[in-house]
This record gives C-alpha cells, sequence and structure tokens, in this order.
C-alpha cells in the first residue's frame, strides 16, 4: 500500500540517509527507531508530502503521492510535533477547525464525544492556553477518533507528555486501528503496550 | 469544498475578534501617521489638502505592511499551517479564505476611519466618494501581494525587515492609481480610467496571488 523506494534526505547541506526502503501493508503498525538528529521526523515529512525527497519515491497504492497529492492526502491523518492549537480557541473550535480544514464534515456532537473520550470532558470551554502540555497533545490525538476512515496514520511521538493510562489508551487505539485494516507509522521513543508488536525501522541503518 | 473556505475565514475572523487589540493598533498606526503630517509640513490648509489623497493612502499601505506578518506566523509556529497544508482541498482556496479575513480585519477598518482622516486633513468634499472607493479597490490587492510576500518571508530571521523591502516597490503602482483617483477626481478630469486600472489589477491578484502564495508556503515549511 505504502512503498518507498530508494529514497535520500537532505537536510540544509547534509544528507541524513539514502537508499532508505520500506513497505507498509494495511494492518500494519510501523515503529520509526533511531538516535536523536537521524531524521525520524523527516522521514515522516517525506512521506506525508510535506518535504521533497533529495531522491526516491513514494508511492501510495501504486502511485506517485506527488502526482496525486489531493488523493492521497484525503487518506492520511498526520500529527506532528506541533499539536496544531491555536491559544485563543477552545479544545473544542480547535478540534472542529482541524477537522474542517482537512476537508472532513464532522459535526460537533462528535467532535464533543471525541474531547470526553480522550479525556477533556472539564475543559471543553477553555482556551487551549491554559492546558497543559499533556491536555495539549490530548486535543490534537481527539482527532484519531474522527479519522477512522482514513487509513493511514502517520504520528511524531504521540506518546509524548502523556500520562500511564492515557499511553495505554492512544496503543489500544492504534492497535485496533491497524485491526480495522487501516497503517500507522510512528516514531516513539517509549515501549507502548501494542496489542502486537510493531515492526520497527531504524534510520540509523540508512544513515550516511 | 466552500465548507474549507468557510472554516478557514470563521476561525480567523474569529481570531481577529478575540485578539481585536492588535486591530485597535494597526487602527491606532493609521491615524497616528496621518497626524504626524501636519506637524511635520506645519498647518497650512492649502498644501495639506493637497498632499490629502497621498497621505491617507500612504499610512493605509503602511498600516497594512505593519500587520501583514502576523497573517501567517501563528499558524506556522503552531502546526496548523501543516495541516492545512495537508488538506484535500486545494490550497489556493484557504489562502483565499485566510486573505479575505486578514483585509476585513485590517483593511475595512482602515476604509472606515478614512473619511474622519480626510475630514482632519480637509480634502474636498467631492473627492470622498472617489477616496472610499479607491481604497476598496485598493486594499485588498496591498493584502494579496503582501500574502505572497509574507509567505517567502516565513521562519526567516529578520522576516519583517525583509517582508517589507520585498512588497513595498510592489504597492507602489497601486498607490499611485489610488491617491492619482483622488487627485484626477479633484481635478476634474474623473477617476474612472484609475478606479478601472485598480479594478484590473485587483481581478489579476486574485487571480495569480493566491496560487504564488500557496507554493510559497509549501518552500516555507519544507
Amino acid at each position: 500500500m505504502l512503498e518507498v523506494q530508494e529514497l535520500a534526505c537532505l537536510k540544509g547541506d547534509r544528507l541524513l540517509f539514502r537508499d532508505l526502503a520500506f513497505r507498509l501493508q494495511a494492518g500494519g503498525l510501523l515503529r520509526v527507531a533511531g538516535p536523536n538528529g537521524v531524521g525520524k521526523t523527516s522521514l515522516l515529512r517525506l512521506v506525508t508530502g510535506l518535504a521533497l525527497p533529495e531522491s526516491g519515491e513514494i508511492r501510495w497504492r501504486g502511485h506517485a503521492i506527488r502526482r496525486e497529492r489531493e488523493a492521497f492526502h484525503g487518506e492520511l491523518l498526520y500529527l506532528g510535533h506541533a499539536p496544531a492549537l491555536n491559544d485563543l480557541l477552545t479544545p473544542l473550535e480547535n478540534l472542529r477547525f482541524a477537522c474542517s480544514a482537512a476537508g472532513d464534515e464532522v459535526d460537533a456532537r462528535r467532535c464533543v464525544d471525541a474531547l470526553v473520550r480522550i479525556g477533556l470532558a472539564n475543559q471543553l470551554d477553555l482556551p487551549a492556553r491554559v492546558l497543559s502540555q499533556g491536555q495539549r497533545r490530548r486535543v490534537g490525538l481527539a482527532r484519531l477518533f474522527l479519522s477512522a476512515s482514513r487509513p493511514l496514520w502517520v504520528l511524531d511521538e504521540p506518546f509524548t507528555a502523556l500520562d500511564v493510562h492515557a499511553v495505554a489508551d492512544l496503543a489500544a487505539t492504534l492497535s485496533a486501528h491497524c485491526e480495522a485494516g487501516g497503517m500507522v507509522m510512528l516514531t516513539t521513543h517509549q515501549d507502548a503496550p501494542f496489542a502486537r508488536a510493531p515492526e520497527v525501522l531504524d534510520v540509523g541503518a540508512f544513515a550516511c | 469544498m466552500l465548507s474549507t473556505f468557510l472554516a478557514v475565514l470563521r476561525r480567523d475572523l474569529l481570531l481577529a475578534w478575540r485578539g481585536r487589540a492588535d486591530v485597535l493598533v494597526t487602527l491606532a498606526f493609521f491615524i497616528i501617521v496621518v497626524c504626524l503630517f501636519p506637524f511635520g509640513v506645519g498647518a497650512e490648509p492649502n498644501l495639506l489638502r493637497a498632499i490629502a489623497p497621498g497621505v491617507l493612502w500612504v499610512a493605509a499601505l503602511l498600516a497594512c505592511l505593519l500587520s501583514l506578518h502576523r497573517l501567517f506566523a501563528q499558524d506556522y509556529a503552531d502546526g496548523t499551517l501543516e495541516q492545512l497544508l495537508l488538506s484535500r482541498e486545494p490550497a489556493t482556496l484557504w489562502v483565499m479564505a485566510k486573505v479575505l479575513a486578514f483585509w476585513i480585519s485590517t483593511g475595512l477598518p482602515v476604509i472606515a476611519i478614512a473619511p474622519a482622516m480626510a475630514l482632519l486633513l480637509d480634502l474636498e468634499q467631492g473627492g470622498l466618494p472617489v477616496l472610499i472607493l479607491s481604497l476598496a479597490l485598493g486594499t485588498p490587492i496591498l493584502a494579496l501581494l503582501g500574502a505572497v510576500g509574507a509567505a517567502l518571508t516565513l521562519g526567516l530571521r529578520g522576516g519583517g525587515m525583509l517582508l517589507a523591502l520585498l512588497v513595498l516597490p510592489l504597492f507602489v503602482p497601486v498607490l499611485i492609481f489610488g491617491a492619482g483617483a483622488v487627485e484626477a477626481e479633484l481635478s476634474g478630469t474623473g477617476a474612472v480610467a484609475h478606479l478601472l486600472l485598480l479594478g484590473g489589477g485587483l481581478a489579476g491578484a486574485l487571480a495569480l496571488a493566491p496560487m504564488a502564495c500557496a507554493a510559497a508556503l509549501r518552500i516555507s515549511t519544507d
């Protein structure tokens, strides 16, 4: 489904990695591993199409993502390092905007349900600037509950700042998404209790 | 397709309302710049009357420039811009919505207060409708061109200064025809030609600037 061939990534004038290749099938859970600065986030950004590779190709359902950008982005959910929250808006307003900006029609009721489910029932109407780091992270993650129709989830450090319960919940959500035929690609430095051990892609092995 | 446009427009207007101090600062800047001129060139009514169209236009242009860097900066910093670029809707659509919201929150207030400032400089009453019309046609061009500059300088150190260097030369034709329209009306030759040129410029900017802006945003976030 997702196929990456001979990928090379240039950051500034330094080649981070080259000849990187992997394949992610339906139901696959891929953990991108490697020490800090090896290019994990850069790899995720290449896969989403936010950045362009120095060389190599990324294919989704057999088509280069560069050519079918909008169709690919309709099937992709990317949650980056920055939680995409505006401090002046409430979690509910942020979540509703995130969904409609991505092109999904989601009504307010489902957004409220998602925020309650992720444990923000008491923070629905507070401006995002008063939320803690973990709570801010949760607002972003609430989109997972509203994006089951998007098969490919690309998550950059989703477990950062979460407490133990939230980590277990998130791992269960990701495992369920894979069970249902979805695909998850993530970076993390901590061990999360996944139902099935993830495949590991060590970016360090392709470093220059 | 329209839902993304409306969602971005609604959110940016809501943000402008919640952060309305920024809008008021822009407006205060416009008023102060206009008020500086009588101090600088002297309070001779005939002189002020003669330079009024130019002064009002330059002040409006600077007020627009002052707030331009805010157009994408916050969304860039908090990751919203990445999410927008990953939208399944075309980028030109939401860029247009952002520029429209920007114009409503900075251009419209300036246009609304311009008649009062024109009165201060004793602009002849006959020139007032043309002044409003030229600002209404010209400030959206400033916003559209400025958005391209703001997208290009996004995330750069000293981006604000670079932005001014980049877009001020592009603003010159708008200034010439905007201020020229009022002067032409007052001198009796009629402002139609100037206004038509401004309208043509607006149509061109509407067609091209959002595309250039979207491409620049992709480069800036790469």
